[in-house]
C-alpha cells in the first residue's frame, strides 16, 4: 500500500504545485499510515522532492515525454500506480493535471474527487472536502473505490518542509502508439508574463479603466509586484485584454495569496471566480460597489489618483524591503 | 437570424458523415444565491432559475457553425429528470436537430459519464462536445471520463478546432498560454470561452423556439452504474470579517497592512 503523488515538472523544474502536492500527499500518507511515493517525468533533480516527504521518487526519462502528453503520462501514472499498489493516488490543477486526472481515474477504475481542499476527514469512509457551485461553497464527497484519485486545488493546502530519508529510481514505463493519438504541435507562451495559475499576486482591473489605454498603470503595478495581469470579463469581451486575462466563474480561477481588484464592480460572478484568493483589495470609487463585502481591504477612490501613488509608494516599499 | 443556413463546400465532401454530440448541462444561474436544506445534505432548488451550463453553450455554438459551414447533425444530451426538458427545449431552439434525455438523477460524474458513453457507441457520434466543466459541482470530470470510456481521443479546456476529413487542430488553454494539438476523428472535446466568442452566442428567435416544440426528444431508460462516490453533505463559505476601508490619501497605511498583517507582500 502506498499514496502516489505526481509531482509535475516544466522543462525539468518542477512546478511550484508539484511541492504543494507531495506537502499534502506526505500528510495523507501519514493518516494512512504508509509511505509517500512521489512520481516525476523527466525531472532534472527529482531529489528534491524528499525536502517535502517523499520516502520513495520514482523518476521517468522518456525523450517522447518532453512536452506534456496528456493520455500518455495517464499511462505512466497508472502503470506507477498499480505496481507501488497505490490507494491514493493525488494530482494537482494545473491546465496539465485538470486534463490528466479523469483519465488516471478511469484507467484505475478509481474514484476522482477534484477542487479537493483538504485532507479527508475521515479515511473509512473516504471523505473530502472540495470547492463546488463556482467557490460559492463546499460539498463533501464519499469516495467508495478502492483506489482513489484526489485532484488538489490550488493553494489550498500549502508548503511545507519535511526532510526524509529517499530512495530514487529510475521508472520505465511500456507506452504504445495509441497513447499518443493527440501530439503537441506549438506552444505559445504569453512572453515575459507572470501567468495567473503561478501568480501569488494578481492585479486584475474592470471596465472601470475606461479603455485599454489605461492599462499601463496596471501592467506597472503587477511588475511591482512580481504579479499576474487579469481582468473582468466584459473587459476581456470588448477586446481591452486578452482572453487569457479573464477571470470569474466563465473564465480562470484565481488561488492567489493576494488579488487586488481596481475598478471592478464585484458582480457574483466575477466574485465567484477569485473566492479562494486569500486576501483580496479592492479600490472602487463607488462605496458601495458589492465587491467592498467580498474584499478584507478597501479604498474608495479613484483608480487614476489611486493606481499611480500605490505603484510610487511600492517602489519605494520594495526598495527599503529588499 | 438563421437557422437552416448549409454552405455545400469541398469540404463537405469529407466531412459529410459529422455526427455531433453535445452535452448540456442542466445548472442553477450564474447569480443564484447557494443554500442547502436537510441539515446542509440536500442542494435548496427554492428560487433557482436553471440554464445552460455557460461552458456548453459555448460549445454548442461551435457545434452550429460546423452544421453551418461544413455540414453535420447536432444531437444534444442530457442525463436528468423531466425537469431539465426545458433546457434541452432552449438547445433545439438554438439550433440543434434532436435531443436524448437519458432518464436518471445525475448523482456523480462517472454515472453520467457511463451514460453518455452508452448512447454514443450506440449512435456513433464522432465529434462529442462538452463543457469544460459545469458550474454546479465543477468537477471538471466527465468529459476525460467520457473519452476514456469511448477510447476516443481528447482535447481538455479547448479554445480553438478546426477538422479537415478526419484531422483535427485543437487549441487548449495552458497556464501561461495556449498549445496547438493534433489529433484525429473520433473525439471528444471539453471546450470553454474561446471556442466561440462572447458575441458569438445565439439568442433563440420565436421562429427557433417554434421549431424547438417539433423536434425530437427522446427519453432513453438509464443503464445501471455502479455509483464510485456520493455527496454527502454540503458547507457554506465561512463568514467574511468587514473590509478595512483605507482612505485614498493614505497609500502606506494599505503597503504596512499588507505587509504586517496580511503578510502577502
Ligand atoms: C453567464 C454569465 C457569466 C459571467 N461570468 C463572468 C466572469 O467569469 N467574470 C466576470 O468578471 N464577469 C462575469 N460576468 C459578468 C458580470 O455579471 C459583470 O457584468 C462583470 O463582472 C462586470 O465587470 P466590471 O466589474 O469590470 O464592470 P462594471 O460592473 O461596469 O463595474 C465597473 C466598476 O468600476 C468602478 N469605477 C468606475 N470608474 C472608476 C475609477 N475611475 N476608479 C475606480 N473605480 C471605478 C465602478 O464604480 C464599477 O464598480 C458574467 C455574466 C453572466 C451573465
Amino acid at each position: 500500500m502506498s499514496v502516489l503523488v505526481f509531482a509535475e515538472t516544466s522543462e525539468g523544474q518542477y512546478k511550484k504545485v508539484a511541492f504543494e502536492a507531495t506537502s499534502y500527499g506526505a500528510k495523507v500518507a501519514e493518516l494512512l499510515q504508509t509511505n509517500l511515493v512521489a512520481l516525476s517525468i523527466n525531472a532534472k533533480d527529482a531529489s528534491q522532492l524528499s525536502t517535502y516527504g517523499a520516502t520513495k521518487i520514482l523518476n521517468v526519462k522518456n525523450e517522447k515525454l518532453t512536452s506534456f502528453n496528456a493520455k500518455a503520462f495517464a499511462e505512466v501514472v497508472s502503470q506507477v500506480a498499480k505496481s507501488e499498489a497505490a490507494t491514493v493516488v493525488i494530482i494537482d490543477s494545473s491546465s496539465n493535471g485538470l486534463y490528466l486526472a479523469p483519465l488516471v481515474a478511469f484507467k484505475l477504475q478509481a474514484a476522482l474527487a477534484s477542487n479537493v481542499v483538504g485532507i479527508p476527514s475521515t479515511t473509512n469512509p473516504f471523505v473530502v472536502k472540495r470547492k463546488a457551485f463556482s467557490n460559492k461553497a463546499f460539498c463533501l464527497t464519499a469516495l467508495s473505490t478502492s483506489v482513489k484519485v484526489i485532484g488538489l486545488a490550488k493553494n489550498a493546502f500549502g508548503i511545507f518542509e519535511n526532510t526524509v530519508e529517499t530512495t530514487l529510481a529510475d521508472f520505465n514505463p511500456a507506452l504504445s502508439d495509441a497513447d499518443f493519438g493527440v501530439s503537441s504541435k506549438q506552444i505559445i507562451k504569453t512572453s515575459g508574463k507572470v501567468s495567473i495559475a503561478d501568480a501569488d499576486i494578481v492585479v486584475s482591473a474592470g471596465r472601470g479603466l475606461k479603455g485599454p489605454e489605461n492599462w499601463g498603470m496596471i501592467e506597472e503595478l503587477a511588475q511591482v509586484l512580481g504579479a499576474a495581469t487579469a481582468c473582468s470579463k466584459p473587459v476581456s469581451d470588448l477586446d481591452w485584454r486578452d482572453h487569457a486575462e479573464h477571470v470569474g466563474q466563465t473564465g480562470k480561477q484565481v488561488a492567489a495569496n493576494l488579488y487586488i481588484a481596481i475598478g471592478i464592480s464585484g458582480a457574483i460572478q466575477h466574485l465567484a471566480g477569485i473566492n479562494s484568493s486569500k486576501v483580496k483589495v479592492v479600490i472602487n470609487t463607488d462605496p458601495e460597489a458589492p465587491f467592498f463585502k467580498a474584499a478584507d481591504y478597501g479604498i474608495v477612490g479613484d483608480a487614476f489618483e489611486v493606481v499611480p501613488k500605490l505603484v510610487e509608494k511600492l517602489k519605494i516599499f520594495k526598495q527599503n524591503n529588499a | 437570424m438563421k437557422l437552416h443556413l448549409f454552405y455545400p463546400t469541398k469540404q463537405q465532401k469529407t466531412i459529410k458523415n459529422m455526427k455531433l454530440l453535445v452535452c448540456i448541462s442542466h445548472v442553477p444561474d450564474t447569480t443564484s444565491k447557494i443554500n442547502f436544506t436537510e441539515g446542509d445534505t440536500k442542494f435548496d432548488t427554492n428560487g433557482v432559475q436553471y440554464v445552460i451550463n455557460p461552458h456548453d453553450e459555448y460549445c454548442l455554438t461551435r457545434a452550429l457553425w460546423f452544421k453551418e459551414k461544413q455540414g453535420a447533425s447536432i444531437t444534444v444530451i442530457t442525463v436528468g429528470t423531466q425537469l431539465v426538458e426545458p433546457t434541452l427545449r432552449k438547445a433545439l431552439a438554438i439550433g440543434a436537430d434532436d435531443a436524448i434525455r437519458v432518464d436518471a438523477e445525475p448523482k456523480e460524474a462517472f454515472f453520467v459519464a457511463q451514460q453518455i458513453a452508452d448512447v454514443a457507441k450506440k449512435e456513433g457520434y464522432n465529434l462529442i462536445l462538452t463543457g469544460r466543466e459545469s458550474i454546479d459541482y465543477n468537477g471538471g470530470m466527465v468529459p476525460g471520463f467520457l473519452a476514456a470510456s469511448l477510447n476516443y481521443n481528447f482535447v481538455n479546456a479547448c479554445i480553438g478546432v478546426e477538422i479537415e476529413g478526419q484531422n483535427v487542430t485543437a487549441t487548449r488553454e495552458i497556464d501561461g498560454g495556449s498549445e496547438v494539438l493534433a489529433t484525429t476523428l473520433p473525439i471528444v472535446l471539453a471546450g470553454q470561452k474561446g471556442i466561440v466568442e462572447e458575441k458569438d452566442l445565439r439568442i433563440p428567435n420565436m421562429r427557433g423556439i417554434m421549431m424547438a416544440r417539433q423536434k425530437p426528444l427522446k427519453v432513453v431508460p438509464a443503464i445501471e452504474v455502479i455509483l464510485n462516490s456520493t455527496t454527502v453533505g454540503f458547507e457554506k463559505l465561512p463568514l467574511k470579517s468587514a473590509c478595512k476601508l483605507v482612505s485614498p490619501d493614505n497609500i502606506d497605511e494599505l503597503i504596512n497592512l499588507l505587509h504586517t498583517e496580511a503578510k502577502v507582500i
